[in-house]
């Protein structure tokens, strides 16, 4: 005797124990604090937060410990938890011009003010694997000699635009519209730069990534240079309407990319450089570095570049897939039940095979005849 | 987490009064203008996107404390993801929930239309994958919208011909398009086209994607036209079979696998409409009286 299928509540109910278990793993292991998470899997902690689009490193880390280390999901945590918020005001424009650097390169000059600081980078290590770090109770490292004061660390790119050698940026004027919330208004296209920066910096760092690498590869190539790289830290201001200015509310560690590239002119331009520009929370060198190249090959119209037809200059299939969390979301659905529509599709490919049958029979019966 | 404590910590239906004055506003223009997809910001929910946020937040939008709440999928009140969603509101709203179609004041749904019909005050939330019914003939947005600005629709009836030419029907079965009083086409989801004729009702019905970001509508009464041609007509299409278990001859079914030896068996895919049927004394083949099981 068949009894329909019940026990979802049941099923869900034991599958999350499970889940819950699993997460804990051994129990003769050690516990993982959020602490240990936050310091010592920083990295980690800095993807989530910059594509959970929410500064706040205790939580990420959180996120990462709940999601068993699966970082879209701990992404998707953040999110989910942002959501909640209540949206206070929007801060003042942080000067990354007066960043307190811990690293800033340039890849266009030799030496520049303010010096190159190579701060802590993986870029000069060996990847060999260090087996020491199996032994736990290492002694410390050496800590940093900590500097007496960051010194100023001018803008590369700035050398470049006093010979006008560089296309300006013009900030806009202070009576133009404030630039559109990606995640307060749906987006619409096409999208002004500011939106698609918004995209590009919370987007998924492997789609990033690969669209850039596209156009480094001849998908509308636009040869970047480096033309500085900054990470450190900036304060965060924002007015508060009962004081009727601005004062600090925090700190936050960001990573800065500005690309120089080569442009040859076009129809109303002179051949000038041109930039790109990557900004991401945390130090997040890979994704703001290919972000700014995305950029970059996002503003060819901008500039009256040919449209080549490259994905990374396609506005459209760029931001909307750029989404990890709308992305996997999509994916994973189809995971779901699907049994109503795989019915219907089963009737009708039954129908359409029996009919082909008879029409197939019915000729042969014509060829006997 | 205890339920008082969610509960505690989350504005009345999860969402935020700002965004619900957002997606009610979406909500009366698409009403207004019945199969127009409106834009909306669609927020980030605690389950994925394609597990029905865009249902999730219409439902929380209008959602009341006096509503009684109903959950499908697949026509089902018991599938996991019906679940989880019921469990949600009973979580962040706490608000009642019923499996009966006819004493539900909202019904979020996947993939179908209750088999009882609706009535007037009652309302249907859809979640919506794909709310572009031209999107798998045409992938960019921002041809679409202008493809339906200009009611531009040849590619889809090019669409259907074609099917015809070659499988001598329209081979499509479900998200069956549908024309909205004459002017919009529109998907109605991933509904067998079993349930398009239903569409057609006294109930509200309203339409969400949260991933697409968008929010379309049809008000009671609407006048919702299945495409096809006229030597061609829209036909519905079901198992030819009756439910095993309660031998309704006129419900969509749901065929299942018995045994690995091609045994299969067909039962209404509404569970509540077979649960009712057999309350009441009607019996499939395989059925047995609903007080006996």
């Amino acid at each position: 005797m068949y009894v329909a299928v019940k026990g979802g509540e049941k099923a869900i109910d034991k599958a999350h124990e499970w889940l819950e278990d699993e997460r804990r793993g051994d129990v003769s292991v050690t516990e993982l604090s959020v602490a240990q998470i936050r310091e010592q899997l920083a990295l980690a902690v800095n993807r989530v937060m910059a594509e959970g689009s929410l500064y706040d490193p205790d939580l990420a880390a959180l996120a990462i410990k709940q999601a068993r280390g699966d970082l879209i999901e701990a992404i998707f945590l953040i999110r989910a938890y942002r959501t909640t918020l209540p949206r206070f005001g929007y801060s003042q424009p942080v000067d990354t011009g007066a960043m307190a650097c811990d690293r800033r390169i340039s890849a266009t000059f030799k030496d520049v003010p303010g010096g190159q600081v190579l701060g802590p980078t993986f870029d000069y290590t060996h990847r060999l694997l260090d087996f020491a770090l199996e032994a736990e109770g290492l002694e410390r490292p050496e800590p940093p000699a900590e500097a007496a004061e960051h010194p100023v660390m001018p803008r590369v790119t700035e050398f470049l635009n006093r010979e006008g050698l560089i296309q300006d940026e013009v900030p806009p004027a202070p009576e133009a519209d404030q630039p559109g919330d990606l995640t307060r208004e749906p987006l619409e296209l096409p999208a002004e730069r500011p939106l698609r920066l918004q995209a590009l910096t919370r987007g998924d760092e492997g789609f990033v990534l690969s669209m850039a690498y596209s156009t480094q590869r001849g998908y509308a190539k636009n040869h970047p240079f480096v033309g500085e790289l900054r990470i450190g830290t900036v304060p965060v201001e924002a007015e508060i309407p009962e004081l009727g200015f601005a004062i600090e509310v925090g700190e936050i560690t960001l990573t800065e990319c500005e690309t120089v590239n080569q442009f040859l002119g076009s129809k109303t331009e002179p051949p000038q450089f041109t930039r790109g520009y990557g900004l991401v929370f945390g130090q997040t060198e890979r994704k703001a570095i290919s972000m700014a190249l995305v950029d970059r090959a996002l503003r060819w119209k901008e500039l009256g570049e040919d449209d080549k037809g490259a994905p990374a200059q396609d506005e459209e299939f760029v931001l909307y897939h750029s989404d990890n969390i709308q992305a996997t979301g999509f994916l994973e659905h189809i995971k779901l039940p699907h049994y109503v529509d795989f019915q219907s599709e089963l009737e009708l490919v039954r129908k359409i095979r029996r009919e082909a049958d008879a029409a197939q029979q019915g000729a042969r019966r014509e060829a006997a005849e | 987490m205890s339920v008082e404590q969610i509960a505690g910590e989350y504005n009345f239906a999860y969402l935020d009064e700002q965004t619900k004055r957002m997606i009610r506003r979406a909500l009366l223009k698409a009403l207004a203008i019945p199969g127009y997809q409106v834009p909306f910001a669609s927020r980030e929910m605690p389950m994925p996107y394609g597990w029905g946020t865009g249902g999730v937040q219409i439902s929380a939008a209008i959602m009341v404390p006096e509503d009684r709440f109903k959950v499908i999928d697949q026509g089902a009140d018991d599938t996991t993801n019906a679940v989880s969603i019921r469990r949600f509101f009973e979580k962040v709203a706490q608000v009642e929930t019923t499996e009966k179609t006819a004493e539900a004041t909202v019904i979020q749904t996947r993939h179908r239309i209750p088999e009882r019909d609706l009535t007037e005050g009652q309302v249907l939330v859809y979640q919506v994958p794909i709310p572009e019914p031209l999107r798998f003939l045409e992938p960019s947005e921002v041809e679409t919208r202008k493809m339906h600005a200009l009611e531009e629709y040849g590619l889809m009836h090019v669409k259907l011909y074609e099917d015809i030419a070659r499988h001598g029907e329209i081979a499509t079965a479900y998200a069956y398009p549908v024309k909205v009083e004459g002017r919009y086409v529109m998907d109605p989801s991933p509904i067998p086209k079993f349930d398009n004729p239903k569409l057609e009702m006294a109930g509200i019905q309203l339409f969400g994607a949260g991933r697409e970001q968008r929010i379309y509508a049809l008000p009671p009464y609407c006048e919702v036209v299945s495409l096809d041609f006229e030597d061609y007509p829209f036909t519905r299409m079901r198992a030819e079979h009756c439910c095993d278990l309660c031998g309704a001859e006129d419900s969509y079914l749901d065929e299942v696998i018995t045994d690995d030896a091609g045994g299969r068996m067909f039962v209404c895919s509404d569970t509540d409409f077979c649960g009712e049927r057999r309350a009441a004394g009607h019996l499939g083949p395989l059925g047995v009286a609903e007080s006996a099981a």
